[in-house]
């Protein structure tokens, strides 16, 4: 057995509550990697996996303190030495890499200064060589053209080249461990594949260890081998990644699993009801018995302990050989599918949009300066009763062509028409109730969403009032009536969204949409700020809300196995124009377009044995090219000039599937083909 | 990590104003400076009835007198009672900036909120003419106008209201930026409420809280401007007793008969700090961190 980089040693970590009792946010964690070694912790928010992670360091959040155990880093016990002994040690032996890299980096400095000084504090590398370092730590982070980024200023990098930058600056100070939490979390698909990759990459070569901190399973399976789950501040399961992915023995891993959309799914994944205990809520027994499908009386008196099983995993569990029984994935709903009557209930037709504005002095002037609108030539028609999967990386447009459906953006040309041949006026003000009402939108936080003075009774009022009028004891029944076919109950209408959980919330905005009996709703991420077994139960309740409703959807997220779950058909979107259109179906498991392909294939899937195939660059462009097929810069097919020059024709398969290529489907299908033979 | 909160019984704009209140008086800041602000008020309410003397009774027998059993805080220079003088000096202040305050919170903020959320470039135009306005020293401006309509109470309410709502509109402006980006108000426009439907419902709820703030911390600074006209002698006109005036009337004979001064400033003072404490405990209430508000 290697030698343990860091030992986390029985730690609690806890603060004083309003109350005045001690909570506990982390309870009795042991835990150490060795040296070459990566550990994945994963857990739902709230989980305590950040706070763990940070511990690592010797760092504790405000208010929070250590209550009992100890961290010792290559021997040091990191919660007795001083300020200045730790800063040594931070950033260098020991470097952390956060989410959101953009924010840690100053600024107002060029990359190659940042880098120099962390050279400077961190290394032994003699000051005339920091320049020459810091260009060979940028080419090893695989940028690009590493001299030219050593002047650039981080708002000039997009935000995976500043997460590399952030992975850069942490191994210039040659750590022994990488700490990273969610570093790959807010990245599109083929960013994060390729990210995770290098950290793989880096890691083998370096022999460092690396605490990989996420809440996403994919990307876990791809660069950690073994993993930890947390719940409620406890460790309840840890294991070799295959263990803990393929086979958990503890049901709240199973739960975790189920809940996780996957591109082959026929299904919905399956929501794990409740939530976890607050800090010191967990009483006497286990955390996870009130969601909990195996509980018995023992589970609630008493808590189980860290058992060790003879595969080496440990697991907190009485019960883990009946866990094998629930499912890991499997009965989820299956999606609704109300025949389409041909009816078409949004039509967008030669769409674009644009958020250039011209300036005073060009219009008095008279000078137009040709720019590349930001949404183009978008022609999509979603008929009666449909679900449009709208997917796309960030900067595609795909919420972009919501807000302009939803009237908050005026399109710059084309036009958009609802039911029954009604054109749509351009801006919200000018449209009439009757649209207004059967258009809603869904948001994609509901903490922005929701007026946080406002009741639950007071926010489902307002389109009740507005489009029906309602007032007073018929205002009432209606919004308890809508209250519990969102799953919730009256007893909600009096609070307020701060005391409500992210999952409630959510399911309060989808009220309040639902309350206008929209015939059309447009759902902007709708589950990206909430957690996986969260986000099952709201794409299961817009499931059966559409069962009951019969309404039409347009579903927009960059999560494609989210997009799968609900949708009828899917529309891929790159730099706002569209590439292809097909039934989910078909797009999912025969992707046509070069770009869906590269897309689809980055996507990170729970399962140790799955690698995404990485078909192209993930540099991003900042606007699309002025002439020519959007995708011609990082087009793994690219067939010639005519890609450069010309924007290809649309190519039209079965079952109105429809791509945007110089290559046919067939010649598309071909070359794929031929390389798989390869 | 959060803890989940209870179930409320009820989030009643009542109860949210009794957690506030509670939570301001539990503050050393807020304690004190409330307790000091119902004194005046109280006082302002009652003094007439327990002034020890006549508040214009002159005494050439007794000018001057430092202060005694019989006139606590001695004599001015026409006789008359200080004490009785401080205590009814306030009536006046608290009466003309007690309703412009209002005023100038209500039309500042309304207007404030409104370009914040039309933005674009009338509200850039806007923005700068209130900034045009700001630039120019407050009592030369207020000074014109008292001069050419006159210094009754008639012309100081609307004065002040006026000048001191002009900075209000930059808070609310500025509050209602960071309110107006947000999703709900995008939902609200989605949903096809009107412009007036948004300001009333959603921005102003968000918005409150820093115009309550602001309307005590220009309460105090209103005070201020008020005592200074009448030192100056644009405020209340004698014999009617205002600690400014009689400021004004006793800073000549500081140097022997400093009560005179003392009195009315110890009075403006405690108010004027009163007023202020209560601000700070009620933005550290209400979550308002006043440091990263746009000075004014």
């Amino acid at each position: 057995m290697t030698q343990s980089v860091i030992d986390i040693r029985n730690i609690s970590v806890g603060f004083t509550g309003k109350s005045g009792a001690t909570l506990p946010v982390l309870r009795n964690i042991d835990l150490s990697v060795a040296e070459g070694e990566s550990i994945g912790i994963v857990g739902e928010s709230g989980s305590g996996k950040s706070t763990l992670a940070l511990a690592a360091m010797g760092y504790l959040k405000r208010g929070l303190r250590l209550l009992d155990g100890s961290v010792v880093f290559r021997g040091q016990d990191m919660f007795s030495r001083t300020r200045p002994e730790l800063e040594k040690i931070r950033g260098g032996e020991l470097a952390l890499i956060p989410q959101n890299s953009g924010q840690s980096l100053t600024p107002t400095l060029r990359i190659g200064a940042q880098l120099i000084e962390a050279l400077r504090l961190h290394s032994s590398v003699p000051a005339s060589d920091h320049v020459a370092k810091a260009t060979e730590l940028l080419g090893q982070v695989r940028l690009p053209d590493p001299k030219a980024i050593m002047s650039r200023f981080p708002h000039e990098l997009s935000g995976g080249q500043q997460q590399r930058v952030a992975l850069a600056m942490a191994l210039a100070g040659e750590p022994h461990a990488l700490l990273l939490d969610e570093p790959t979390t807010g990245l599109d698909v083929t960013t994060q594949a390729h990210i995770l990759e290098l950290l793989r990459d880096i890691a083998r070569e370096r022999g460092m260890a690396m605490v990989y901190v996420s809440h996403d399973l994919g990307a876990i399976a791809r660069v950690c081998n073994r993993v930890v789950v947390m719940y409620a501040g406890e460790v309840i399961l840890k294991g070799t990644t295959r263990q803990v992915l393929k086979a958990p023995v503890h049901p709240y891993a199973r739960g975790l699993l189920a809940s996780i959309p996957r591109l082959a799914d026929h299904h919905l994944p399956v929501a794990l009801d409740g939530r976890p205990p607050a800090p010191g809520g967990a009483g006497n027994g286990c955390s996870f018995v009130d969601r909990c499908a195996l509980a018995q009386d023992r589970c609630r008196s008493e808590r189980p302990d860290l058992a060790g099983l003879p595969s080496g995993e440990l697991v907190r569990c009485f019960f883990y050989e009946q866990a094998e029984q629930l499912a890991l994935a499997g009965n989820g709903a299956v999606p609704i599918q109300i025949a389409a009557d041909g009816v078409p209930a949004l039509q967008l037709d030669d769409l674009s949009i644009s958020y250039h504005q011209p300036g005073l002095l060009d219009k008095f002037l008279g000078r137009s300066e040709a720019h590349v609108a930001t949404v183009d030539d978008i022609d999509v028609t979603v008929q009666r009763g449909e679900t449009l999967g709208l997917v796309g990386e960030s900067g595609s447009g795909k919420s972009t062509i919501l807000k302009s459906v939803a009237g908050l953006l005026p399109p710059a040309g084309g036009n958009i028409t609802v039911a029954g041949g009604e054109a749509l006026a351009p801006n919200v003000e000018s449209r009439p109730p009757d649209h207004l009402r059967r258009i809603q939108m869904i948001f994609q936080n509901p903490d922005d969403s929701l007026n946080p003075r406002h009741t639950v009774a007071e926010l489902l009022e307002q389109p009740l009032r507005l489009y029906f009028g309602l007032a007073g004891q018929a205002l009432h029944d209606r919004s308890v009536e809508i209250l519990d076919r969102v799953r919730l109950g009256g007893h909600y209408l009096d609070r307020l969204p701060s005391q409500l959980s992210g999952g409630e919330k959510q399911r309060i905005a989808i009220a309040r949409a639902f309350a206008a009996d929209p015939d059309l709703v447009l759902c902007d991420e709708v589950t990206s700020a909430l957690d996986v077994s969260v986000q099952a139960a709201v794409l299961d309740l817009l499931n059966e809300l559409k069962e009951k409703q019969g309404t039409t959807y347009v579903f927009v997220s960059h999560d494609l196995a989210v997009v799968k779950a609900l949708s009828d058909r899917v529309a891929v979107l790159y730099q706002g124009r569209l590439c292809e259109v097909g039934p989910s179906d078909q797009v999912y498991a025969t992707p046509s377009h070069p770009y869906t392909e590269v897309l689809l294939g980055a996507v990170l899937e729970p399962d140790p044995d799955t690698a995404p195939t990485l078909a192209a660059d993930d540099v991003v462009e900042l606007s699309p090219p002025a002439q020519g097929c959007p995708f011609q810069r990082r087009c793994p097919r690219k067939i010639g000039a005519i890609c450069d020059t010309e924007i290809p024709p649309w190519h039209e398969g079965s079952d109105g599937h429809a791509i945007r290529c110089h290559l046919g489907i067939d010649e598309l299908a071909a070359v794929q083909a031929t390389q798989a033979a390869e | 990590m959060t803890s989940i909160p209870s179930v409320p019984n009820q989030n009643t704009r009542l109860a949210r104003f009794l957690l506030v209140l509670r939570d301001v008086m539990a503050r050393p800041s807020g304690a004190i400076g409330l307790a000091l602000v119902f004194a005046h008020l109280i006082l302002a309410l009652i003094s007439p009835m327990i002034v020890p003397y006549d508040y214009k009774a002159m005494n050439s027998a007794m000018m001057l007198t430092g202060p005694e059993a019989t006139h606590w805080l001695g004599t001015d220079h026409l006789g008359r009672d200080v004490f009785t003088r401080v205590l009814l000096g306030g009536r006046e202040a608290l009466l003309v900036t007690g309703i412009a305050t209002p005023i100038a919170v209500t039309w500042g903020g309304f207007v404030g909120i409104f370009f914040g959320l039309v933005g674009g470039r009338i509200d850039e135009v806007m923005m700068r003419v209130v900034d045009a306005f700001l630039s120019l020293p407050w009592i030369l401006k207020m000074l014109v106008l008292i001069v050419t309509f006159g210094t009754g109470i008639e012309v100081l309410i609307p004065t002040l209201a006026f000048f001191y709502g002009v900075p209000v509109i930059r808070i609310a402006r500025a509050a209602t930026h960071d309110v107006v980006a947000r999703d709900f108000v995008s939902a609200a426009r989605a949903r096809g409420h009107g412009r007036m439907t948004i300001i009333r419902r959603e921005l102003l709820p968000n918005v409150l809280d820093t115009l309550m703030v602001e309307g005590a911390m220009r309460w105090s600074w209103m005070l201020l401007a008020f005592s200074s006209l009448s030192f100056l002698g644009f405020g209340v006109s004698p014999p009617t007793p205002d600690w400014g005036l009689m400021i004004a009337d006793a800073r000549g004979f500081m140097s022997f008969a400093p009560w005179g001064v003392l009195g009315p400033v110890i009075a403006l003072s405690s108010l004027i700090i009163g007023i202020n404490l209560t601000a700070d405990a009620l933005a550290k209430a209400l979550g308002i961190d006043r440091a990263q508000k746009a000075p004014v």
